[in-house]
């Protein structure tokens, strides 16, 4: 069972969105969700959702995937569109025994439900049509400026993508300490919260001391590879930017000045 | 001199009690004396704790002798600044294939070595194509190494070596957790390599099966060399070897029992064709 478990939702597919480099789709989701921000409005929304519907047809992921992401954050969206349906002052619409709804309220419920769907199927967009690795590779390129505040960007990002290499293997782990354990007769399917959590003691033990046995074999091997980390280090999948990485770019902006206009002339 | 020179080579593990005072310090290696020339296969044999590990770890400069010196490539382990040029001279191959490959995807993995020694992108790109053809895992260069069985695994790791385009290659027992056919495809890859490719390599392992076509065999007990010689010479002293606690080859085992019981076959013999050979030629005598 927790084989199922997947991590980086990764959804292969030929399209120029998929083809991007991973830094224009970084700077695009930031851009985007920046401009979620900015109005709030009808009018804006209605572009903010049309630009996206469009990304999403064009990256050719079914729609069905990115709903899967909205699902893990429906009992989030529902607490933050009642608090704002009921806590918002206002002229009183509707009242039901000590809780009040104001038109006030209405709107800024609503207006919040369209800005967190948004938001979370535009980063979703970004998961979907690029590798972890490609990620880690665009994240370490973004950021490198915060070199010069002495921040390990090249560290960071190796660190990210060996943790991503090692997840299928620790789960594999898990799940062989788990079987292990049932046999000698752990149980971890009964009882209550904290005696379950209890139970997870035999669990984890072996599963922390195997990781940091791999971690050091692993240190072993990097070392007699010559790592020696970022300095004097050349890449084999260097990032480049190409013509249609320049065309994401502009696109994205073009996207912003296009809402920054509609949301200043229609006030819906 | 020889690619890979150790004088009087010994490293010592300091166990350390509760409060941190040197409780005793246990010799791992002690006096080893070793010349290997290039594009030699040499194995090195040994039971667990036998030292032979240690001794790996020392060709790759992940440890430094305690006493004594070792020459890799001509150049001196422990001085610090040689430390890279002896890691691009004498590669090494892990015994877990899972807890040595870095990228997440096959190619990836063998580019590693060549990115972090600065080569240029188009030269990895060619690096790796070769060593990956070399090794005959090309058609799996966009596969993701958990979906590789444990041979392959090696195999990759191999590559991943081989990128570096190494004087030599140290295998610390490679094919320790794979199955039997995992064993097979390792060590022909290894033979190819050290055939074709004339790269040196230096086997550690405790499976004589392996160490039948090796040039020169070192058996190692307790931190000291004990034995060395073709494997023939050394395969021949059966009694010998089962002191210190190693089996022979079935092969030689059993020409080893049939001359004892009174059969007229020469000392040696390592392989069931050889054997075969050996007992047909005493039936057509009788």
């Amino acid at each position: 069972m927790i084989r199922d478990i997947t991590i980086g939702q990764y959804y292969p597919a030929e399209s120029p969105v998929h083809r991007l480099d991973p830094r224009v789709k970084l700077g695009a989701t930031v851009i985007y969700i920046v401009s979620l921000f900015l109005f709030e409005s009808f009018a804006a929304y209605a572009v903010a959702a049309l630009f996206l519907a469009a990304v999403i047809k064009l990256s050719k992921v079914p729609f069905k995937f990115m709903v899967r992401g909205l699902k893990s954050i429906m009992i989030l969206m529902m607490i933050t569109v009642l608090f704002n349906l009921f806590l918002t002052p206002g002229n009183t619409v509707l009242q039901i025994w000590r809780l009040q709804i104001t038109d006030e309220g209405i709107f800024k419920a609503i207006f919040m439900a369209i800005r967190l769907t948004l938001l979370i199927l535009g980063s979703t967009v970004m998961t979907l049509t690029t590798t972890p690795n490609n990620l880690t590779d665009g994240l370490e390129k973004a950021l490198r400026p915060l070199k010069k505040l002495h921040v390990p960007v090249f560290e960071i990002s190796m660190i990210m993508s060996i943790a991503l290499r090692f997840i299928p293997i620790l789960l594999d782990e898990t799940d062989k300490i788990m079987k292990a354990q049932t046999a000698r007769g752990a149980d971890f399917e009964h009882g209550n919260l904290i005696q379950r959590a209890k139970n997870m003691v035999p669990l984890l033990v072996p599963l922390f001391i195997s990781a940091f046995r791999r971690a050091n074999d692993l240190a072993l091997a990097m070392e007699s590879r010559c790592y020696r980390g970022g300095e004097g280090r050349t890449k084999m999948k260097p990032l480049i930017y190409k013509k249609a990485d320049y065309a994401g770019y502009a696109i994205a902006f073009g996207y912003l000045a296009v809402l920054i206009l509609v949301g200043n002339l229609i006030k819906v | 001199m020889g690619i890979i020179k150790a004088i009087k080579l010994a490293y010592e593990y300091k166990k350390y009690d509760d409060e941190g005072k040197v409780e005793s310090t246990i010799r791992a290696v002690d006096g080893v004396d070793l010349d290997v020339k290039k594009g030699d296969f040499v194995a090195i044999l040994g039971h667990n704790g036998s030292g032979k590990s240690t001794l790996a770890k020392h060709l790759n400069a992940l440890l430094v002798p305690t006493d004594g010196t070792l020459y890799v490539d001509g150049k001196d382990t422990r001085q610090e600044e040689n430390l890279w040029d002896v890691r691009k001279a004498a590669g090494m191959v892990f015994q877990n294939p899972d807890n040595q490959i870095i990228g997440s995807i096959v190619e990836e993995d063998v580019g590693f070595g060549p990115e972090n020694m600065g080569v240029p992108t188009e030269q990895i790109w060619e690096r790796v194509e070769e060593s990956l053809r070399c090794v005959g895992m090309w058609e799996y260069r966009n596969a993701s190494p958990n979906k590789l069985s444990g041979g392959q695994k090696q195999r990759v790791a191999i590559a991943g070596v081989v990128a570096m385009h190494p004087k030599c290659i140290v295998l610390d027992e490679p094919t320790a957790m794979l199955d039997p056919s995992g064993r097979r495809e390792v060590i022909r890859t290894v033979r190819a390599l050290n055939q074709v490719e004339e790269v040196t390599v230096i086997l550690i392992t405790h499976y004589m099966e392996e160490v039948v076509y090796a040039d020169k065999v070192f058996v190692m007990d307790q931190g000291k060399v004990v034995m060395q010689g073709t494997p023939r010479e050394v395969f021949s002293q059966v009694e010998t070897l089962k002191k210190y606690r190693l089996d022979v080859p079935q092969a030689t085992l059993l020409a080893y029992e049939l001359k004892k019981a009174g059969l007229d076959l020469p000392d040696g013999i390592l392989s069931r064709e050889e054997l075969v050979d050996e007992l047909c030629q005493l039936k057509s005598k009788i």
